[in-house]
């Protein structure tokens, strides 16, 4: 936990050891308590108000809009928790079609007997990341549910952002010739909760790469809008969001296998279970397709920038092998990625 | 470094002597061989074949009908490695049984079936002990801690398999071994050497890029000087004498015994399985389980495929009846099988 809002003193709750209970669902005082205590304490800001939706200024321009579910488990885990994960995963999915995230809502299913002290922890991480991917948490919701309902905590965020002119982003963009880039080393959140979850008795000092990446994005975009493909190699990882180009855009992709960043740590523990990096989970790492003559000024954009600055390409995209992502391997030869799908079972020796 | 590779890579990629075959007989072999794309490098004389090395693919039909009879019939809580779940058994995989109501548990280690049926004294905890020498020395260290804790509700159905008798089953399916390092770190040089006297060349391997080129390489060259050989080229973690600690424990636990090998039959002296005075942790001796005959699907080619003698195109059940997703045979089960391999891999 070296995320600096945990250790401030977050609410009346943070040193209690009370827990969520259904009266806190009922709509009554306990729920006003609640919200009050945890959430508008550490959400608060103009937009947010008691009233029964938001009321926000209309952009000027095109707006995109998105949802998802967070459900992941452990809750805590090295480099973040589900609060900033459900923030950096709505906003990363704005970032990824160019829009500067403005505007979340967030809906909280809470199971009873949820401690108050990690409820307190996951708002304050949920703030914190608002604040820096500058998103405002203008809507919000707490329901919750009996003992045995709900696994702790599920949080299901919402995200309006606005369109950067002149930017079209899509799967179905990439063509023959274009690079391929991924913005740092792969595969570190599926492999922190991995080991989190699982008692594997692994000892790997491996943290989450869970970050916001709007910042990432703008940094390309300020450099070139000519730019392809922008995706978060989130569940699947990168091999999977690669096997969805190659199958929009009706492309190859060509791996060069040597330029794939692995941090030591995750090769080690993927060696060791017999899991492909290429299918484990990031939450702070994008895949960009992009001509060939953008390339070197993306990267050097990418670079600059702290959550990027291992940022490398690691393919291009091809005429031939359609719908297939094919590798050029540490020996030179010519061989395929299987294709995603199945369960991540590690292999048993 | 770089230019030692490209050489053993040149001399691998460029080999125009007589058709020669070569078995690696280790699942992280063929994982690592066919991830690597080494296949594709090969001359048309030079064949690779992925013989039985990978724990799920040598598993015996009627281990799985053992483990569904525990499960379904015996009500014993089943503890095994997520691989063996879909291995099909003669009318149920273990899959298909926990469908039925089994219970069954997936477990990383054999020691987390200890800490289960610790954690559920009204259950009947049976660990599925599967695999080689390497897997085989945390079994017997799992039934010392069962036992000096005085956990009684956990045993073991082995299937547990030996090289030495592997080796000797297979000597005419190639012209030399690709030994598996993992299994030589724990057994040691000793039966390598016995190989070449009786005349079975082979070379032990590790699992990097290098590792595997070279003592391919190596394999080549000593070949073509015709002498039966055995090499090393593993030196950096296999010892001669392996490692001592492992094979006491395994002395101390286990007996040698016959063994079924899916596709390959009863080879003698092929297998390991609980000393007398570890009955009381045996899941046949325990729950006295009647002798079960199982029956694999006749037109499946798992066994030629182990031995070499097809490859895994040449069987009709291929891509057709039998995929990863669907499996008929065990080689199409697991990532390091034979069958999976060639199918995830193809292009």
């Amino acid at each position: 936990m070296n995320d600096k809002t945990s250790r401030r003193q977050l609410s009346p709750y943070a040193t209690t050891n009370q827990t969520v209970t259904l009266a806190h669902g009922a709509g009554g005082k306990q729920t006003s308590d609640l919200i009050d205590q945890i959430f508008k304490a550490h959400f608060s800001n103009p937009d947010l108000t008691a009233d029964d939706a938001a009321v926000l200024p209309a952009p000027p321009g095109r707006i995109a809009m998105t949802t998802d579910g967070f459900i992941v488990s452990p809750a805590f885990f090295p480099g973040g928790n589900i609060g900033k994960l459900s923030v950096c995963g709505t906003v990363n999915d704005l970032a990824c079609m160019g829009a500067k995230p403005l505007y979340l809502s967030c809906a909280f299913v809470i199971e009873e007997g949820y401690p108050m002290e990690q409820l307190a922890q996951i708002a304050a991480s949920m703030a914190a990341t608002a604040s820096e991917a500058g998103i405002r948490i203008v809507s919000g919701d707490t329901k919750v549910a009996g003992k045995g309902q709900a696994d702790g905590v599920f949080i299901t965020t919402t995200g309006v952002g606005l369109l950067t002119e002149g930017v079209r982003t899509s799967g179905a963009f990439a063509k023959p010739g274009d690079s391929v880039i991924v913005t740092g080393d792969i595969g570190r959140h599926g492999c922190t909760i991995l080991l989190a979850r699982e008692d594997f008795g692994i000892e790997a000092d491996v943290t989450s790469d869970c970050a916001p990446l709007w910042g990432v994005v703008r940094s390309v975009l300020d450099e070139t809008t000519d730019v392809h493909v922008i995706r978060d190699a989130t569940r699947g990882g990168v091999g999977t969001v690669l096997y969805e180009i190659a199958a929009q855009s009706q492309v190859g992709i060509r791996l060069n296998a040597k330029a794939i960043p692995v941090a030591d740590q995750v090769y080690g523990v993927c060696g060791m279970l017999g899991l492909e990096p290429l299918y484990l989970a990031c939450e702070g790492r994008l895949v960009i397709v992009a001509p060939k003559e953008q390339t070197p000024a993306i990267l050097n954009a990418l670079r600059q920038n702290d959550n990027s600055k291992d940022a490398v390409q690691i393919g291009e995209i091809t005429e031939d092998h359609p719908g297939y992502v094919t590798m050029t391997t540490e020996i030179g030869a010519q061989t395929i990625l299987p294709g995603p799908g199945g369960e991540l079972l590690p292999r048993i020796c | 470094m770089d230019k030692n590779r490209q050489s053993a890579l040149e001399i691998v990629s460029s080999y125009d002597g007589p058709k020669l075959r070569i078995m690696e007989t280790c699942g992280t072999h063929t994982h690592e061989i066919f991830r690597l794309g080494i296949r594709r490098i090969l001359p048309a004389n030079l064949e690779l074949i992925s013989g039985p090395g990978c724990p799920v693919c040598v598993t015996p039909v009627s281990f799985i009908d053992e483990a569904v009879l525990l499960a379904l019939e015996y009500g014993a809580t089943i503890c095994t490695f997520g691989d063996l779940l879909r291995v099909p058994g003669t009318s149920l995989s273990l899959a298909g049984a926990r469908a039925q109501g089994a219970r069954i548990r997936i477990v990383y280690a054999p020691m987390d079936a200890v800490s289960y049926a610790k954690q559920h004294p009204e259950e009947s905890a049976v660990f599925l002990s599967v695999g080689f020498e390497t897997t085989t020395p945390a079994t017997c260290l799992a039934v010392r801690l069962a036992a000096a804790d005085g956990v009684s509700n956990f045993s073991v159905l082995t299937a547990n398999k030996a090289m030495p008798g592997a080796y000797r089953a297979l000597k005419h399916s190639a012209d030399l071994f690709l030994y598996p390092g993992h299994v030589h770190a724990i057994t040691g040089t000793a039966l390598c050497e016995e190989m070449t006297r009786e005349g079975v060349s082979g070379v032990i391997a590790g699992f990097t890029s290098d590792e595997i080129l070279t003592a391919l390489a190596v394999a080549i060259v000593r070949h073509r000087e015709g002498a039966p050989f055995f090499v090393n080229c593993y030196p950096r973690v296999v010892r001669p004498q392996g490692n001592p600690k492992a094979i006491a424990l395994m002395n101390e636990m286990m007996d040698p015994c016959d063994s079924e090998w899916r596709g390959l039959g009863v080879i003698p002296d092929s297998g390991m399985r609980l000393k007398a005075s570890c009955a009381a942790f045996d899941a046949r001796k325990k729950f006295d389980l009647p002798p079960v005959r199982g029956h694999a699907n006749p037109a499946c080619r798992c066994g030629d495929v182990l031995r070499g003698a097809c490859r895994p195109h040449d069987c009709p059940l291929f891509g057709k009846t039998c995929t990863p997703e669907h499996p008929v045979g065990a080689c199409m089960v697991s990532n390091e099988g034979a069958c999976s391999a060639w199918y995830r891999y193809a292009l």
